[in-house]
């Protein structure tokens, strides 16, 4: 559709919202900062085989743990494992379990949202119906529940995961073509006659997705932070993977003789978690997303 | 407003059941039975036991006979201390946890909340930036890291508090409360300074200014019911939140609750433990959620007109 | 002497993007027993005037930068906050806009009234009591003894705004400023709240600012007016000198943006191309599902070529007839013809091409644009769904349309948050017009713009009307619009046809009762 103008002397280039949001995030330097960050610990995730100092399953015995020093930055562990490489390898599940887990939950709550906001009537009422009770179940307690009964088992934890954080994304989905629909701008597609399918992908998609890209940049760390939360506890990742949540429930236990090994998990969780925080924030007020999301 | 407590309490109902129905199920089908992992039990031990705990039973029967112990409020026998039942474990775990759970909302809500509404009332200056800015990182330090690094300062290197232990040494509760209240806190802060600044750009505020009254009077008369309305709603959340961090909490500074006492039963493979503690956990939960709710809907005179009660 | 008066006042509004002198170097005064009225668009900074005076601006962004504003001998702009505290609510009271969202929904009326007593006064809190209870019944409130310890959103709009009046009057006050007091309000109701404002006005003998937007509000009530354009005031006199001797430019383009008049009958040929027949459209409201008769049995005729006026407050059903033509909203009986087929019964493709013949404008220019998608966009979109153009020609089409409806070509790549809102309007003309329809419904199309505009608009569509022999269904609330646009028109009141006929018949001889009341409403009526 965008064919060169012809006949006109000079146009006047307009701004779309994107643009405007992006220049807005720009002048936002934690949010910035959080971007690069974040960019940066995916780049390494992915790099992690090539670029770590020791191999994933080198023990030192004789070495145990040592603190930081040149040949182990970041000190080893009491099997003389280097620290750095622990950590690289762990990011690498916490980051997936973060992004696969969120997708899951994105796919289901944004397919189930929009078809329940778009159909309304009693397709709506009884679809966000099982919502509000899936809503009231403790879920906590569940995933707890199920690591300990089906074992510990990656998978299962993503699907579990994502199981969970699919329920707000499908009421901010729903909430969003809801207030979509009434706006006159897609009563005057419906009029010009234009069929569902384009209307929806014209029209409702391209000005639900700022809500919805918020939201799931700010889901991604509180996956994370559940997968950590479950490891530490035993029920997540299991040896011999390893995970930050994990490196932590191992530190905490050493910390008094070794507290590095407690310190270096915790701050690459804490950076990544405030990296994806202040990127959501500013995300947030770049797209001027009004409302909680809490 | 007792209909509408009638009816969110009617709405509980099936929700009690179903988690009471999945549980149950859940636990049965696990793969190995409970007894499996002891090696050598003489086979007629092994019958006897299970007839004592109903595993001979077909699994419906089983669970029609759970149901009818749960309306007597009878929780079962433990898998794993034989003697004890799941009731008086709860009964000895559950003091320490709701005190912690309790003190860990007092930090959330005071601090958290005072914070937001400082915050909340000069945006975009130090007295904005410096609390938000601690919220961020209550927010993206989790309670595991939070714990232990606490201890490590305030137990270890300073010595100032001990770091384990509930109610055995005075301080012993300060830190366990302020690790589990911390991240809830943070949020409650955001939560209350979005909603104050919300309510503060409100006409109704411009009106009670234009009627002269002092700013303390407009921001407490005013603003605060409605800018705290965002907090009221998340206490239902916050709560269930506060339970799951307290198996952490009770891990950590190995206090004797409730919630540490669910780790070791889902280590131990302890079934009737596991069953019986969801089932409770999950009932308060889901009732301390419609309390929340009943709150909101009081504090809103448009809810509770609408419900037939002024 | 003077009860309050403004000397060069100026107020600047800092924000990223620069500099605005939001007040710059305005002057007025207000005699005590005496309305004096602050006229202009929006932007024109009458409120932000009037706000700064009470130190009620938020500072940041504003500031005050020079002036001085006398009230009894006082200098507002150099009193100190505490200072200024003791003024506000005692000796300046406020009115505002919006009836709905300036009370507090979380207290009573009753104790939301007795607060500037009790903050300025020394009284019990039952003295108060009582007192707010005489107010409520002065304002008109029936039974106030009970109604006191009600909540808001107990109260319709013109209640609301009652209650804010009494609120206001409490603390008899000796200046009142009232912010576009009855905007908001249907426009009985508007004619309601201004007999009582002037009515109570004149007993107390307390000055008021009026603040509006509309000449024609203020043409009963106003003993002075003053004009203010761009944050200046651009002429200033009692209003038989305003109304009759204006000698600025800008306020003759105000008069004459008052729509007077009627216009020449269109050509119409008898035939009606819609004819709709004891429409019905209900919806279900609440949790019990009761049916809410939005639009309940109508029948009437369009003829082609003419302009059909429907004409109702809020809650007539007038929006709900224009969409249910269109089948925006499911119609729960009655038949729509058009050009003889019954469009409430096409499906799938019939109801495409039926939907080409038959076009909507909205009334809210913020709204009614994808704000993702530029003019090119907007316009192209139903120029090639319909095949009206090739993907190659679709631009020449697309500039067309652009040079009928006013709308400089080099903004073809803008997106809609660029434009003001006539300009929005002029692109959503377009787009109407793009499938060359032979109907058209306007809803409303120029209740959201300011005056000056909305006049352009007006005189855009009529010559549109006739350069693409369009028949039209105006819906609007505003009677003069209407009479200025209309050949016939429709008078609906809570889904039922009340009065038609010939629009200056019917402005001229009202038949029935309602009709009459709708016409005595209309302020201004004198200039028309």
């Amino acid at each position: 559709m965008n064919e060169p103008i012809l006949a006109v002397g000079s146009v006047e280039q307009g701004t779309s919202l994107w643009k405007d949001a992006w220049i807005r995030l720009r002048r936002n330097r934690l949010a910035l900062f959080g971007l690069v960050l974040l960019v940066s610990f995916v780049i390494l995730a992915l790099l992690t085989p090539w670029i770590a100092p020791y191999a994933y399953d080198d023990q030192n015995l004789d070495l145990g743990a040592s603190p930081p020093s040149a040949a182990h930055w970041l000190g080893t562990d009491i099997f003389g494992r280097d620290l750095l490489t622990q950590i690289l390898y762990g990011g690498r599940i916490s980051l997936a379990v973060g992004f696969v887990a969120t997708s899951v939950a994105l796919l289901i709550g944004v397919t189930w949202g929009a078809v329940a906001g778009y159909v309304g009537g009693r397709v709506d009422a009884v679809m966000m119906r099982l919502v509000d009770i899936l809503y009231a179940l403790p879920f906590m307690i569940f995933i707890v529940l199920l690591m300990v009964v089906f074992g510990r088992n990656l998978l299962l934890l993503f699907l579990a995961i994502g199981a969970v954080e699919w329920l707000t994304m499908a009421r901010i989905m729903r909430g969003q073509v809801q207030t979509l629909r009434q706006q006159e701008f897609v009563e005057a597609a419906i009029s010009l006659g234009l069929s569902p399918v384009t209307i929806i992908w014209r029209h409702l998609v391209p000005n639900a997705l700022g809500p919805i890209i918020v939201y799931t940049t700010l889901t991604i760390p509180s996956v994370m932070l559940l997968e950590a939360f479950l490891s530490f506890l035993g029920l997540g990742v299991q040896p011999p993977q390893t995970s930050w949540g994990l490196l932590i429930s191992y530190g905490a236990e050493t910390m008094e003789e070794y507290p590095w090994l407690l310190i270096f998990p915790g701050m690459a969780l804490t950076l990544t978690l405030f990296a994806l925080n202040f990127l959501g924030d500013g995300l947030r007020d770049a797209l001027d997303v009004r409302g909680s999301t809490d | 407003m007792w209909k509408f407590i009638a009816s969110r309490l009617l709405q509980a109902v099936p929700v009690i059941l179903a988690v009471i129905t999945v549980t149950f199920f859940l636990v049965r089908i696990a793969p190995g039975g409970p007894f499996d992992s002891e090696k050598a039990v003489i086979p007629e031990v092994k019958a006897a036991l299970e007839a004592q705990y109903r595993l001979d039973q077909p699994l419906f029967q089983q669970y029609l006979a759970y149901l009818g112990d749960l309306a007597q409020g009878e929780l079962g026998p433990s898998f794993k201390y034989p003697g004890r039942s799941v009731n008086e474990l709860i009964a000895a775990g559950l003091p320490a946890t709701a005190e912690l759970g309790l003190y860990a909302l007092l930090v959330a809500v005071c601090i958290g909340g005072v914070a937001g509404v400082l915050a909340s009332l000069k945006p975009n200056t130090a007295q904005d930036y410096i609390p938000m800015s601690l919220a961020m990182i209550g927010i993206c330090m989790p309670t595991f890291l939070l714990g232990p690094l606490l201890v490590l300062l305030f137990g270890i290197q300073l010595e100032w508090l001990p770091v384990s232990g509930w109610g055995e040494m005075p301080g012993d509760k300060l830190l366990p409360s302020l690790t589990l209240g911390a991240a809830y806190a943070a949020y409650v802060a955001r939560l209350s300074r979005a909603g104050m600044l919300e309510v503060l750009s409100q006409d109704y505020i411009r009106t009670a200014r234009a009627k002269g009254l002092p700013e303390w009077q407009v921001i407490t008369r005013h603003a605060l019911r409605g800018g705290l309305m965002p907090v009221v709603t998340f206490l239902g959340p916050a709560f269930a939140g506060l339970l799951a961090g307290s198996f952490v909490v009770e891990t950590i500074f190995q206090i004797p609750g409730l919630g540490r006492f669910y780790v070791q039963a889902a280590f131990n493979r302890d079934y009737t433990m596991i069953l019986g503690t969801t089932v409770f956990l999950s009932t308060l939960i889901v009732l301390f959620n419609l309390a929340s709710d009943v709150l909101a809907a009081w504090l809103n005179p448009r809810l509770r007109s609408q419900f037939g009660e002024a | 002497m003077a009860l309050l008066s403004v000397n060069g006042l100026k107020v600047d509004f800092t924000t990223r993007n620069g500099v605005t002198h939001a007040v710059d170097d305005v002057s007025f005064s207000v005699e005590k027993g005496e309305i004096t009225a602050i006229i202009g668009e929006s932007g024109s900074g009458k409120s932000v005037a009037c706000y700064s005076l009470l130190g009620l601006l938020p500072m940041p962004p504003a500031s005050i930068e020079g002036g001085s504003a006398e009230f009894e001998g006082r200098d507002l702009l150099r009193m100190s906050e505490a200072e200024l505290r003791q003024v506000r609510g005692r000796d300046i009271a406020m009115i505002f806009q919006d009836p709905m969202t300036c009370l507090n929904p979380y207290m009573t009326i009753g104790n939301q009234l007795v607060e500037p007593l009790l903050c300025h006064r020394r009284i019990s809190r039952e003295e108060a009591r009582q007192r707010a209870i005489e107010l409520l019944d002065e304002v008109g409130l029936r039974d106030p003894q009970t109604t006191i310890d009600q909540y808001p959103h107990q109260f319709s709009g013109g209640m609301r705004q009652r209650v804010m009046i009494a609120m206001a009057l409490i603390n008899e006050p000796k200046l009142l400023i009232a912010d576009e007091p009855t905007t908001a309000l249907d426009v009985t109701i508007q004619a309601q709240i201004l007999r009582l404002l002037a009515d109570l006005q004149k007993r107390r003998d307390v000055g008021v600012i009026f603040i509006s937007h509309d000449l024609a509000v203020v043409a009963d009530i106003a003993d002075s007016i003053v004009v203010m354009e761009q944050g200046r005031v651009v002429e200033r006199g009692d209003r038989q000198a305003i109304f009759e001797r204006a000698e600025h430019p800008y306020t003759r383009k105000l008069l004459a943006a008052i729509p007077g008049g009627s216009k020449a009958p269109s050509a119409s040929t008898g035939e009606d191309l819609v004819q709709v027949r004891n429409l019905c459209t209900w919806f279900s409201q609440g949790k019990h599902h009761e049916s809410v008769k939005a639009v309940d049995d109508v029948s009437f005729g369009i003829r082609r070529g003419e302009i059909l006026g429907l004409v109702g407050e809020s809650g007539s059903g007038k929006s709900t007839i224009g969409r249910s033509l269109l089948r925006l909203v499911p119609v729960t009986s009655g038949e729509v013809l058009f050009d003889g087929v019954d469009v409430t019964a096409l499906e799938g493709k019939a109801l495409k091409q039926m939907r080409r013949r038959m076009q909507m404008i909205f009334q809210d220019p913020y709204a009614s644009l994808n704000p993702r998608m530029t003019v090119f966009d907007t316009l192209a979109e139903p120029l090639l769904l319909h095949g009206i153009e090739s993907r190659k020609s679709v631009e020449q089409g697309v500039l067309k349309l652009m040079d009928d409806v006013g709308l400089a070509r080099a903004f073809i790549r803008k997106y809609p948050h660029e434009f003001s809102g006539g300009q929005r309007q002029r692109i959503a003309i377009g787009r109407a017009l793009a499938t060359r329809p032979e109907f058209v419904i306007a809803d409303e199309p120029v209740s959201a713009l300011d005056v000056t505009i909305q006049a352009q608009i007006l005189e855009l569509m009529l010559a549109l009307g006739q350069e693409y022999g369009l028949t039209m269904l105006f819906v609007s609330h505003d009677l003069a619009v209407v009479r200025h646009i209309a050949d016939r028109i429709i008078v609906l009141y809570k889904g039922r046809i009340v009065e038609e006929g010939l629009a200056e018949q019917l402005f001229e001889h009202p038949k029935e009762d309602y009709t009459r009341q709708l016409l005595e409403s209309i302020p201004g009526r004198q200039l028309l």
